[in-house]
C-alpha cells in the first residue's frame, strides 16, 4: 500500500465514523426533529402535553366548519386512524383544502380540541395540470361506481 | 493517459481556458430553452396555480447546492490524499458557486413558502439542514481567507468539507426520515416522477443550465486562482509577458 492510498484509506475512514456519529446523535434526537405529530401518536401519548407542539394530517372531508364571526375555522385532521378537532381563528393558506395535508400549532385541551395559533398547509410532490388532475378524479369516481 | 498530466497547473491553465467558452454557451442556450419551457409551455398546475414556477429555479439550485458541496468534498479528500495542489484549487473555485445555489434555492423557497404553506420560513429538517449547508459554505470561505499560509488555508477548508459532506445525505433523506413540512421528492432515481411531462423536462433542462453555468464558473475562478499561486513559476511569467 503506497502512503497515499493509505492516506485516502484513512480519511475515507474518518468520514464514515463521522457519519455513523452523526447518524447515532441524529437517532438519539429524533424526536426533537419531528416537524409534527400525527393524531395517532397524540392519541398514544408521544406528544408533548403542557406545551405548544404541531399536529399534521389531512383535513377530513366535509369537516371545515366557518363560524360566524368569518375568522374562526373548524376542522377534523386525521390520519385515516385517528383524528383530532381544531378551532383556528386567523387566515389560511391557499392550499388549505379538504382531504389535502395540513400541519396546524397549538395546544391540546382537555377537551381534546387543538385550539391552533397557525395552520400551514402541507403541499405533496403531485405537480400536474388542471386537465389531468380531473382526469384522474373521474377515473377514480368511476373506479368508486364499479365498486359499489 | 496520466492523469497527474492534467493535474499540472501549466497544462490545467490553457486547457480550462478552452472549455470555459463550451460551457458558457451551452448554459447560455439551455437557461433560455428551459426558462421558455417554465413560463410559456409548461401548464398551470391543479393546486398552486402560476406559483409553482418557481421549481424552474428552486429545485435545480437545490440540487445543485448539494452535489457542489460532494464535488468540493471529493476533491478535498484527493487533495489530502495525493497532496495535489490543483485539487485544492479546484475545491475552492466551487465554494462561492456551491453557496450562491444555496442560497438561492432557500430565498425561491421562502417566496414560496409564503402563499402555499403561509409561513416564510419553518425550522423543519429539510430547511434547517439546507440553511447549515450555507453556513458550512460560507464558514468554508472564511476560514481559507482567515488563513495567509495558502497551503495550510487548502488542509483546514479540505477538512471542514469533508465534515461538513455529512450534512449532505441528512438534507436529501430529511423528507423521509423525518416528517417535515417540506414535500417529498417529486423526481428520484427509484420511481416514476409524479409531475407533468413538460414540467419535468424543463426542470431537467435547468439543472443541465445550472451544471454548465457551474462548470463554466469553477474553471475560470480556478484559472485565475492557478495564476495567482503559480506566479513566480516559469510558465506564468511566459505567459505574462506575452501579454501587454
Amino acid at each position: 500500500m503506497k502512503p497515499r492510498h493509505r492516506k485516502l484509506a484513512l480519511i475515507v475512514l474518518v468520514v464514515a465514523a463521522l457519519g455513523v456519529a452523526v447518524a447515532l446523535v441524529l437517532n438519539a434526537f429524533n424526536s426533537n426533529l419531528v416537524f409534527f405529530f400525527s393524531p395517532t401518536q397524540v392519541a398514544n401519548g408521544e406528544a408533548p402535553t403542557g406545551r405548544a407542539f404541531r399536529i399534521g394530517g389531512l383535513v377530513e372531508a366535509g369537516s371545515v366548519r366557518r363560524e360566524a364571526d368569518g375568522l374562526t375555522t373548524r376542522f377534523v385532521v386525521t390520519d385515516t386512524a385517528r383524528s383530532i378537532p381544531v378551532a383556528y381563528t386567523g387566515i389560511l393558506p391557499d392550499l388549505f383544502k379538504e382531504g389535502k395535508g395540513v400541519v396546524a400549532e397549538g395546544r391540546l385541551g382537555t377537551d381534546g380540541l387543538f385550539d391552533a395559533t397557525q395552520v400551514l398547509a402541507k403541499h405533496d410532490e403531485n405537480y400536474m395540470p388542471p386537465e389531468a388532475a380531473s382526469a384522474i378524479e373521474q377515473a377514480q369516481k368511476a373506479q368508486q361506481t364499479i365498486v359499489e | 493517459m496520466n492523469l497527474y498530466h492534467y493535474a499540472s497547473p501549466s497544462t490545467f491553465y490553457p486547457w480550462a481556458g478552452k472549455l470555459i467558452p463550451w460551457f458558457a454557451a451551452l448554459a447560455l442556450i439551455l437557461a433560455a430553452a428551459g426558462l421558455y419551457i417554465g413560463f410559456f409551455v409548461a401548464p398551470t398546475d391543479f393546486q398552486q396555480g402560476e406559483g409553482y414556477r418557481i421549481i424552474f429555479i428552486h429545485v435545480p439550485a437545490a440540487w445543485m447546492s448539494m452535489f457542489i458541496y460532494v464535488v468540493m468534498a471529493f476533491w478535498s479528500a484527493i487533495g489530502l490524499a495525493f497532496n495535489t495542489r490543483q485539487s485544492f484549487v479546484m475545491a475552492r473555485a466551487l465554494a462561492p458557486t456551491g453557496a450562491m445555489f444555496t442560497f438561492v434555492a432557500l430565498w425561491t423557497g421562502a417566496l414560496w413558502g409564503k402563499p402555499m404553506w403561509g409561513a416564510w420560513w419553518v425550522w423543519d429538517a429539510r430547511l434547517t439542514s439546507e440553511l447549515i449547508l450555507l453556513f458550512l459554505y460560507v464558514g468554508v470561505m472564511a476560514l481559507q481567507a482567515a488563513i495567509d499560509d495558502p497551503r495550510r488555508a487548502d488542509r483546514a477548508g479540505a477538512l471542514l468539507n469533508l465534515v461538513g459532506v455529512i450534512n449532505v445525505p441528512v438534507i436529501y433523506f430529511s423528507v423521509k426520515w423525518w416528517n417535515t413540512l417540506h414535500q417529498g421528492a417529486s423526481v428520484s432515481l427509484t420511481r416514476a416522477p409524479s409531475m407533468a411531462q413538460t414540467m419535468l423536462w424543463g426542470m431537467l433542462i435547468m439543472a443541465l443550465a445550472a451544471w454548465m453555468y457551474t462548470i463554466a464558473v469553477a474553471l475560470a475562478r480556478a484559472r485565475t486562482l492557478t495564476l495567482e499561486r503559480e506566479r513566480q513559476s516559469e510558465w506564468v511569467r511566459a505567459r505574462l509577458e506575452g501579454q501587454p
